[in-house]
């Protein structure tokens, strides 16, 4: 008696000892199937990303020659360098400004758009598919429409102006204008992918919430400043923080539109970084500026996420 | 409920208005393509339309080459992302092992780093590679993307766990279940992804302006920089003509997909 049931014991252990191998060997199975689907992303990541961000702070430690090379370890003096640097300071200065004057206004023209899109009325669709239109429109060829719009002469610009009786105005090459110009072409070009989005937060708002305020007799802007608006917020705000990291990135239409002159008012930080790495060869401190970068959009991710509630943003 | 006519005729007024402001850049380049020079240059209307500016710009510049090479780089980035991203999309979603979590993790952690941030040893590893003026140098480092793998997680997430125990009971392995059960029925995200793909592969400037030194493999968006730095001689009906011939397939696909690439968009955005 005690015999079989110490035999049902050993009998029990032993199923339990093989059933944790199986187990075991199941999740080392199950780990390598993951990895395996997720290897060629992973692999792409740490070579593209991880591994070139790690080496850009690496970098901005040191001088290197043309080939980019390191050359002598400097420590913070590439930093030094740069927070002392008139040039650096105002591309920062020009950066901010850059954000200041195309994220409201992105935002508002969009949102003006993507309100009087979402009416249901006979035909808006043809109007959701123009105001949408710049998103397929590329840098390189809105900066070129824009060229000949603010070109000095013959652009439709100066014409309205003087039109107007104003005076000409040198949109690229006066120094108190050309950041002005760059963030008109940028706003024209960024409107067509906000509307989308703010259009997708409208659409996806309940309609319940505007029929019983129907039924209470609501007026049409106590519904946009009681219901709208609030309902829409969580989309404004990954909407702003999108806008601001994209102003961050700028680079396109200052190639094209003025290459960061006049008196480099328009030197924002992705180009300047590009001119001090690829046209003077200096990668140590053009690493450290790319650093500084990094750091602003980090920042702005960052509080994406603390306080997005689960946001996703994409470049 | 309906509108009042009023109300209808301020909506009506304020949509045509907006749409003409906001369409006057595009529609000026496009009439402005098919002007003699002459007509540009005195400022007039058009008095005649011409296709001499597309015939010019496709003489004097290797166009046609542009566009293929935009057109193979934008359908490789495509692919690439749609695969990388599905796969990693599928083991977020049917797979559990230890260290998944994390590598969650990981993936968000990438859309901290901006590309333009790391650009510089990117740069250097494109060119120890030999990868300079080829296609692999042009979309390779662009296949990976956690925007492209959240929104298809999303998606996946809406398939019943039950068919994947069913696929097991029927000894179907995991890729099978993947390729066979899990792509189909994602085919929605999966063109919205492919059409966002697409759109900013074709529209990319820093990246192909660093990563080509001559036209084997030039894209078309620095095609037309080198159009516009080249004509110095005020040809803006061929300039025009270029960036007519630039934004064409993205707007066609944008006419397109435009109700999808919303929904998507806003779906990956704010879940």
């Amino acid at each position: 008696m005690s015999i079989a049931s110490d035999l049902a014991v050993q009998n029990q252990d032993s199923m339990e000892l093989v059933f944790k191998q199986v187990r075991k060997k199941q999740k080392i199975k199950s780990f390598i199937k993951g990895i395996l689907f997720l290897s060629p992303s992973i692999l792409l990541f740490s070579v593209f990303l991880f591994y070139p961000m790690l080496r850009t702070i690496y970098l901005s430690f040191f001088l290197t020659d043309a080939s980019g090379s390191t050359t002598v370890f400097v420590g913070w003096q590439n930093y030094i360098n740069l927070f002392t640097s008139p040039v650096f300071l105002k591309s920062m200065m020009s950066t901010f400004l850059f954000v200041l004057y195309t994220v409201p206004v992105t935002v508002i023209i969009s949102l003006f758009l993507a309100v009087i899109a979402n009416e249901k009325l006979k035909g808006v669709g043809f109007f959701r598919t123009i105001y949408s239109s710049s998103m397929g429109i590329s840098v390189a060829a809105a900066s070129v429409f824009w060229l000949y719009l603010f070109n000095p002469s013959m652009g439709f610009l100066n014409m309205i102006v003087e039109a107007l009786g104003f005076e000409a105005i040198g949109w690229l090459t006066d120094p108190a204008w050309a950041l002005v110009s760059i963030s008109i072409t940028t706003i024209w070009m960024n409107i067509g992918f906000t509307f989308l989005i703010l259009l997708g937060g409208l659409q996806s708002i309940d309609s319940y919430l505007y029929e019983s305020a129907d039924i209470d007799g609501a007026g049409y802007f106590y519904k946009l400043r009681r219901i709208t608006i609030p309902m829409l917020s969580p989309t404004l705000f990954f909407v702003i923080t999108v806008t601001i990291i994209n102003a961050f990135q700028t680079f396109g239409q200052i190639d094209i539109l003025t290459q960061g002159g006049p008196a480099n008012e328009t030197n924002l930080i992705v180009y300047s970084i590009y001119r001090e790495a690829f046209v003077n060869y200096q990668f140590g401190s053009a690493s450290a500026q790319a650093v500084v970068l990094f750091i602003l959009i980090l920042l702005m991710t960052a509080i994406q996420f603390k306080f997005g509630e689960r946001k996703v943003h994409y470049q | 409920m309906t509108m009042g006519t009023g109300k209808k005729l301020i909506f009506y007024i304020l949509l045509t208005i907006s749409a003409i402001i906001l369409f006057a850049p595009t529609l000026m380049a496009l009439v402005m393509s098919f002007m003699s020079n002459q007509d540009i240059l005195t400022g007039s209307l058009p008095t005649s339309l011409t296709l001499d500016n597309y015939k010019n710009a496709f003489e004097r510049f290797p166009l046609f080459q542009y566009l293929f090479n935009s057109f193979v780089v934008s359908i490789l980035i495509m692919i690439g992302q749609l695969v990388l991203c599905s796969l990693a999309a599928y083991a977020f979603v049917f797979l559990e092992f230890k260290g998944r979590d994390l590598l969650f993790y990981v993936f968000i952690a990438t859309m901290m780093i901006p590309f333009e941030a790391s650009i510089i040893p990117n740069f250097h590893i494109i060119r120890d590679l030999n990868w300079i003026d080829t296609y692999q140098g042009l979309t390779i480092p662009f296949f990976a993307m956690a925007f492209g793998t959240f929104l298809l997680r999303q998606n996946f997430k809406m398939i019943p766990k039950e068919l994947k125990e069913a696929s097991q009971i029927a000894g179907m392995g995991d890729f099978r279940f993947y390729l066979t059960v899990v792509l189909p029925v994602a085919k929605t995200s999966l063109v919205t992804l492919g059409v966002y793909g697409f759109l900013t592969s074709w529209n990319m400037y820093l990246w192909p302006l660093l990563a080509t030194t001559n036209d084997s493999v030039r894209t078309v968006q620095i095609g037309l920089k080198q159009l516009q730095t080249q004509e110095q001689l005020n040809d803006w009906g061929v300039i025009m003509a270029g960036a007519v011939i630039v934004i064409i397939p993205t707007l066609i696909l944008l006419f397109l997909g435009q109700k999808k690439l919303q929904r998507g968009l806003t779906e990956g955005a704010l879940k």
